[in-house]
């Protein structure tokens, strides 16, 4: 008997198109790297070191992250003050702060000759020194910290109203809440956060590259671009981003069940309201906790402002330019991360689960500076590479942003094709159309965010160009990067505020579209 | 059966949802106004569903004397309105209704005069630029009506799309409706609750229940002398 008309979906191969060029794309340089490796492969015990540098920062940093977001998520759940909804929005602003103007906020409170220094010197202490492990994990946890706040927050926050009321009315202490209530919770989200930043860490670059260094704080990410830039040696190049595929890919797999999702409004909602800790040592626990980590995310970026001010003046025509080129280089970078994120969400949103994850998947164990070596040693041939650095950087950047606009897209993409899916087949609403009146409309909301997040992360972004770039072509991180390098530091500082500007500034502008006309 | 005059005719009908399955075989004819009834959870959705080509079934749906059991759900001759989500929530009444007309929504001015006349037909003529989250519950009603109105398909099939609404809007929107198919001429499936919306708005009654949708009967007949699985759903 014939088989009837099928659900409704939007019948369109450019979905699996997409997904089917990034594939290419990274298996592409994945393939390249793999033949230029030399056999047999010889790891010697710098790569030993690389190695055990990467997983151990990565282990620290997650581990201090998530133990230092538990205390500041509880406190922001169980208090409601002026300006919580600020300070919990400020905790997603390191996800799209620049690593390099991080770092240097950094350096300005933590470095050598920085405030907290100065201080220590005041009563005859030496020094702090962030050179090294303790640097590289200091920025990871100021990066990641806020993260894993807004994630155990938002869990946290999921628990009904309900339950609070019952624990009030029962009288529950503190420490029985956190027993029948928040430890359940914790127990769920805590390992999924930890997993999350130690992928993420594994494969960190930048901070690596501003600092670590040396045979003692060298990430494998760092190794393949000193064996690329300063020995030209492709062949233990391309072994150690094979390595960096297997470490990151493996942890990535192993972490992939308990990832837990990215969402834009994450720990934003209304704080539930709560009948314990009323104590006056448990609000002042609490207001010290949210202090020290408001202190910790505010004081760098004041730093930056701070002394970017004063650097402006000081710095050399390069960064004009280099800032006109990384505006368009992030411009091109968000326009092909929505040509592709659209239609990839729109087909997962329609298979089943899986989907999303593996591609998750990809984003995490796949280095950048992996797809950048193999994208050189395919060019190489043909082109001067550095004639292509910026477009390939763009491209990279877009594939990394993928996965996180794609899970910021699908749910939304998800619930238009739940809500309006029978409606518009019913209607006939199908190709651009359907595009233009129906999905568009609905999911524009998150499509500004993710088209912000990718724009910052590009803009931002210190990874695949310093592998292609030659002294003319420079994009702002690169151009800070080289300005700090020669020890200019005060033009780095100004360089430092205009690349914040431009990235805030980028997200700012896709977000607010994404909001503007967003209605029930 | 005058297979002529059928509007809607499936043979064979077989729906299957998990542990979940319905079959059906009956016609319904021209101009006919058939209340759908039967207990919660008996396929009454699944069965409109089906026949709007909107879940997967067997057997044959032929509308209008057309085999359209392969078509796609707007190449039925069907409109459809659903329990909710009828409009969009973004689109103003004037767009909603004007998608009736063109899913590409880009309208001459005859085709639009078609949009302000329904949207007029129905009691929204000021109404056309509001959206739908501006307007009540049975303003939305009406803007659903007046493009089933523009949309002028053969057979209308009504998932309870009034069912949030009080009972005195529900029977004004249940007449509105009978006002819409006449004048479009359409064969009208509802689905409904209610004993008194079927005396109200129908003509026959399609009972479903223990995994098959009945032939339609008479109204009259039926509530007059229901069968005996249908008097335990009545609790009469």
């Amino acid at each position: 008997m014939a088989r009837n008309a099928q659900p409704v979906r939007t019948g369109t191969i450019a979905g699996p198109v997409a997904a089917g060029t990034v594939f290419a794309l990274i298996l592409a340089a994945l393939v390249a790297v793999a033949a230029k490796a030399e056999l047999p492969v010889r790891f010697g015990p710098a790569d030993w070191a690389a190695l055990r540098f990467t997983v151990w920062q990565s282990f620290l940093s997650a581990l201090f992250s998530v133990l230092f977001a538990i205390p500041v998520a509880r406190a922001l759940a169980r208090r409601s003050f002026v300006g919580r909804r600020v300070l919990v929005t400020l905790l997603g602003a390191p996800f799209i702060l620049p690593v390099i103007v991080a770092v240097m906020g950094l350096l300005v409170v933590f470095g050598g000759a920085g405030w907290v220094s100065q201080g220590l010197g005041l009563f005859g202490l030496p020094p702090l020194s962030i050179y090294g492990l303790e640097g590289v994990v200091l920025a990871h946890v100021f990066f990641n910290m806020p993260l894993a706040t807004r994630l155990i927050l938002q869990g946290w926050q999921a628990i009904p109203a309900e339950q609070f009321r019952l624990a009030g009315q029962l009288g529950l202490p503190p420490p029985a809440i956190f027993r029948t209530l928040e430890w359940p919770v914790l127990r769920q989200v805590g390992p999924g956060a930890f997993a999350l930043i130690f992928v993420i860490c594994l494969t960190s670059f930048a901070v690596a590259l501003t600092l670590g260094g040396g045979p003692r704080a060298t990430t494998i990410e760092l190794a393949i671009y000193q064996a690329f830039r300063f020995e030209f040696d492709l062949g233990r190049a391309a072994v150690l981003s094979l390595v960096q595929l297997v470490v990151a890919g493996s942890a990535a797999v192993a972490a992939l069940w308990i990832l837990p999702p990215i969402a834009a409004q994450m720990g934003r909602g209304r704080p539930v309201r709560r009948w314990d800790a009323q104590g006056t040592g448990l609000r002042l626990l609490d207001a010290t906790w949210i202090g020290l980590a408001a202190a910790f995310l505010l004081v760098p970026l004041g730093a930056i402002v701070g002394s970017g001010v004063p650097g402006l003046a000081q710095m050399p025509a390069q960064v004009w330019q280099a800032a006109w080129t990384s505006i368009w280089v992030a411009t091109l970078c968000t326009v092909v991360l929505v040509a592709l994120a659209l239609p990839i969400s729109i087909w997962l949103a329609q298979t089943r689960r899986g989907g999303a994850e593996a591609l998750t998947l990809i984003g995490l164990a796949a280095s950048p500076l992996m797809i950048g070596t193999g994208w050189f040693i395919l060019i190489n041939p043909f082109a001067a590479p550095a004639d292509l650095a910026l477009v390939v950087t763009a491209l990279v950047n877009a594939t990394m942003g993928l996965p996180f606009a794609v899970r910021i897209l699908m749910p939304a993409m998800r619930q238009v094709m739940t809500d309006y899916g029978r409606l518009s087949a019913g209607l006939g609403l199908s190709g651009p159309a359907l595009w233009r009146i129906v999905i568009l409309p609905r999911v524009r909301t998150p499509l500004g965010f993710a088209a912000g997040l990718s724009a910052a992360l590009s803009i931002g972004d210190l990874g695949v160009v310093t592998l292609f770039a030659d002294n003319d072509r420079a994009t702002l991180p690169l151009q800070m990067y080289r300005l700090m390098g020669s020890y200019r530091t005060e033009a780095a500082a100004g360089a430092a505020l205009v690349l914040l500007t431009l990235a805030l500034g980028m997200f700012w502008l896709c977000d607010a579209w994404g909001r503007r006309h967003a209605e029930g | 059966m005058r297979g002529g005059d059928d509007m809607l005719k499936v043979d064979g009908l077989h729906i299957a949802q998990g542990d979940f399955e319905l079959g059906a075989d009956f016609a319904v004819a021209k101009g006919q106004r058939v209340a759908v009834i039967g207990p919660s959870g008996a396929g009454k959705s699944t069965l409109l569903n089906a026949i709007g080509g909107y879940i997967e079934s067997t057997g044959t749906i032929n509308v209008n004397g057309q085999d359209v059991s392969a078509a796609a759900p707007d190449r039925r001759g069907i409109a459809m309105l659903f329990q909710d989500g009828n409009l969009f929530p973004h689109l103003t009444l004037a767009q909603n209704v004007g998608l009736g007309l063109r899913p590409a929504l880009r309208l001459n001015p005859a085709e639009q005069t078609r949009v302000r006349a329904a949207l007029d037909s129905v009691g929204l003529a000021k109404l056309g630029q509001r959206k739908p989250g501006d307007v009540s519950g049975g303003q939305q009603s009406r803007a659903a009506l007046a493009r089933v109105l523009v949309q002028g398909r053969p057979l209308l099939l009504l998932d309870e799309p009034f069912a949030a609404l009080g009972p005195a809007l529900r029977g004004e929107m249940l007449d509105l409706t009978s006002t819409v198919a006449r004048d479009t001429g359409a064969t009208v499936l509802m689905i409904t609750h209610a004993p008194e919306d079927a005396k109200r708005a129908a003509d026959q009654v399609i009972f479903v229940d223990g995994g098959r949708a009945q032939a339609p009967r008479p109204v009259r007949e039926i509530m007059s002398n229901p069968p005996e699985a249908l008097r335990a759903y009545l609790g009469s």
